[in-house]
């Protein structure tokens, strides 16, 4: 397990969520997927149990949540003097910032940066961000292969799949089946799997091992996303397990990183609340393994490090969702993923459902904002959950996800195509209760529930839609009783 | 920027995020009313420095006792002789005393601008000292400083022997931690050998960084 996921990027067409089904139509599909169902149920159970108790050992836990809150919502409300100080800073420090509106420019200024170091193949740390902008595909289509090196995102790469998860991103695939794909396929890519390579996860882990280190030594150009980026210093952090983020980020002599604009934080200090929160959200370890913190290129460093340092600021959406007071609390989002692990809907559904490389409760606010509304999928998403608050109850940055799910909705009502979108989303909310075993999940999740429910009631066109058809109230009483009465 | 595109683009971005927060309330300011650190006294040097070798233990580094400065160099010649390594690297400004009693069958690397990754992937350990160490999460922070080298030395070879001077080096607390730091020095942060849990969420430790981590608590 390590930090945010990056691009399944083989070129290959499976690769890409365009023409994804809605929800409720891939959900059908995962379900019937009866070890897909067992792995996830047990992934998420484990992880979930353990954060518990890793979170337990701090008293002072709510209050670091609320002040991760905080930190970001002011963050959020001066973002553009953050990232101006950002930039002033990186600069001074020998690196070189980039802006991108859009996931094509991103792309388009990674691949010119490659290409200007003359080099044809690249080493990357799992990143959500270059895999929101399907980077790999990108460089792929200018002859530069992209080579991820996380394990999961490794297997996910060679299986030429997609993530399923953020935190474990190959969830869904068991150990024989991950031999078997480095069997076939790591000899394609480089140096091949170990003869009798056994299905153990020690000498799976091995040859990832040997596999991978070939390329990092040769690797001339590295792509990494970050954690955090600390405006004051000019700072960028990347936390992750393998130790494959440090090969990434500080063998190469080139370092580009791509990271969203909501990922900025003022100060040093305010790292002390993130570095506390966010490993024992995701990981639920006390700390990661290793985190990297750098500001700028080798220059600045004493030669160590990377004797270029390029910083792509990414925009692709972040600013709409900026502009929506409910939404744009979802920019918190710090990619911990907890909030996938104690999601009903997400266990029996899985990642793919979700038709995005944001999954589970998280995506189903994130996606539907940065790409708009406009696609089945992305209409169907607000209503790939039963509201049940516990989201919002792990969530170490306090993001109402069930309020923002209820004001997407209302959203989808009102801008979405019509009748196709509306279409797309009872079919999803029809799904959810067409499972009595994820609403019995619900149901007792729902008992912890308390003051969860949205605060901001749907108002306008949408709100009788929502009230007659969806949108139950505090569950006083259970929801399905709710609905079997209200649907009679 | 590089291009008229781009130096659009940063415009274009940041007057998007100023119309989207022009109407917005100012937000509460930030309450920064969590612990300093969560140990009953975080100015208790010996419990301090026991709950940190808990902790590196726990994330399964070894951890080494040393009483003083003059049982060190025998004791890292043991766990390099023992570990079977035939060279170590060595970065700029560690004690020259420390390696005193090195076997001379173990080669010595020191740290420079022109070992590269590959000459020290043929490096069997590494020998560094650190920043400073937190007890409560069982972190070791690295900040390129003397005595611990470039990033890249602690990162290839297969061993790792970091050595804590206890009590001065550790703190109780991440909060703690931060304002000894300086955010212009590059940091590597270790709790523990790599490690991942990918494949069924079986933990396995070690995948890229050294799959044995030592630590020497000095004092």
């Amino acid at each position: 397990m390590s930090a945010p996921p990056t691009g399944a990027g083989t070129g290959t067409p499976t690769t890409t969520h365009l023409g994804m089904p809605a929800f409720p139509e891939a959900a059908r599909e995962s379900t019937r997927d009866e070890r897909l169902r067992a792995n996830l149920r047990r992934a998420t159970h484990t992880i979930r149990d353990k954060r518990a108790r890793a979170v337990t050992e701090l008293a002072d836990w709510e209050r670091l949540r609320q002040a991760g809150k905080a930190i970001k919502d002011h963050t959020l409300r001066h973002l553009d003097r953050y990232l101006e100080q950002l930039e002033a800073a990186v600069t001074a420090a020998g690196g070189t910032v980039h802006w991108a509106a859009d996931a094509e420019e991103a792309n388009r200024i990674v691949a010119d940066l490659v290409k200007a170091t003359g080099e044809t193949e690249v080493v990357k740390v799992k990143s959500m961000a270059t895999q929101e902008i399907g980077l790999n595909e990108a460089l792929e289509a200018e002859g530069v292969r992209a080579y991820e090196t996380d394990l999961a995102e490794l297997i996910v790469q060679l299986g030429h799949d997609r993530p399923s998860h953020i935190l474990v991103p190959a969830i869904h695939r068991n150990r024989g089946e991950i031999r078997d794909i480095f069997r076939a396929e790591m000899g394609e890519w480089g140096r091949p799997a170990p003869e009798g390579l056994s299905d153990s996860p020690a000498e799976l882990a091995e040859a990832a091992r040997l596999h991978l280190r070939e390329k990092f030594l040769r690797a001339k150009v590295g792509i990494s996303g970050a954690n955090f980026m600390v405006a004051e210093s000019g700072t960028l952090v990347v936390v992750e397990s393998e130790g494959n983020g440090r090969m990434c980020l500080t063998l190469p002599e080139t370092l580009i990183s791509v990271v969203g604009i909501e990922k900025v934080v003022p100060t040093w200090r305010d790292l002390e609340v993130f570095l506390q929160l966010l490993p024992r959200s995701s990981t639920a370890e006390r700390m990661n393994p290793y985190t990297s913190l750098w500001s700028g290129s080798s220059a600045a460093a004493d030669g160590d490090g990377p004797r270029e340092f390029h910083l792509v600021l990414l925009d692709n959406g972040r600013t709409d969702t900026l502009a929506d007071e409910v939404g744009r609390q979802a920019l918190r989002c710090i990619r911990c993923s907890a909030c996938l692990n104690v999601c009903p809907v997400y266990e029996r559904a899985g990642g793919h459902a979700y038709g995005s490389v944001y999954p589970g409760p998280i995506g189903a606010i994130l996606s539907p904002q940065l790409r708009g509304v406009g696609s089945a999928v992305d209409a169907s998403l607000p209503y790939a959950s039963s509201l049940c608050g516990a989201c919002y109850e792990v969530c170490p940055v306090a993001i109402d996800i069930p309020e923002v799910l209820v004001h997407l909705r209302e959203r989808v009502a009102e801008e979405g195509e019509g009748h196709r979108a509306e279409r797309a989303a009872m079919k999803a909310a029809t799904w959810l209760f067409d499972h009595p075993a994820a609403l019995g999940a619900v149901e007792r999740a729902g008992a912890k529930a308390r003051g969860l429910m949205p605060k901001r009631l749907p108002v306008g066109p949408a709100k009788a839609w929502s009230d007659s058809r969806d949108l139950p109230e505090l569950p006083a009483e259970p929801f399905r009783y709710w609905w079997r009465r209200t649907r009679g | 920027m590089s291009t008229q595109q781009e130096a659009g683009s940063r415009e274009r971005i940041l007057a998007r995020i100023r119309a989207a927060v022009e109407r917005a309330p100012e937000p509460p300011p930030v309450a920064r009313d969590y612990l300093t650190a969560h140990v009953p006294d975080a100015e208790d040097a010996a419990a301090v420095t026991e709950l940190l070798a808990e902790n590196l233990a726990d994330y399964r580094a070894v951890v080494h006792r040393c009483g003083s400065e003059a049982e060190l160099p025998a004791l890292l010649a043991r766990l390099l002789a023992g570990r079977g390594s035939a060279s170590v690297a060595v970065p700029d400004g560690l004690p020259a005393a420390w390696l005193a009693e090195l076997p001379g069958s173990i080669g010595r690397v020191t740290d420079g601008q022109e070992l590269g990754a590959a000459e020290l992937d043929a490096v069997d350990s590494v020998l560094s000292g650190c920043a400073l160490a937190i007890a409560e999460t069982g972190t070791l922070v690295l900040d390129a400083g003397p005595g611990q080298g470039r990033r890249i030395l602690t990162l290839v070879p297969d061993h790792h022997v970091c050595v804590v001077r206890v009590p001065e080096q550790v703190v109780a607390s991440v909060p703690l931690a931060l304002p000894r730091l300086d955010p212009a020095r590059p940091q590597t942060w270790i709790s523990g050998p790599s490690a991942t849990s990918d494949i069924e969420l079986d933990r396995v430790e070690g995948v890229h960084g050294p799959r044995t981590l030592e630590v020497v608590l000095l004092g």
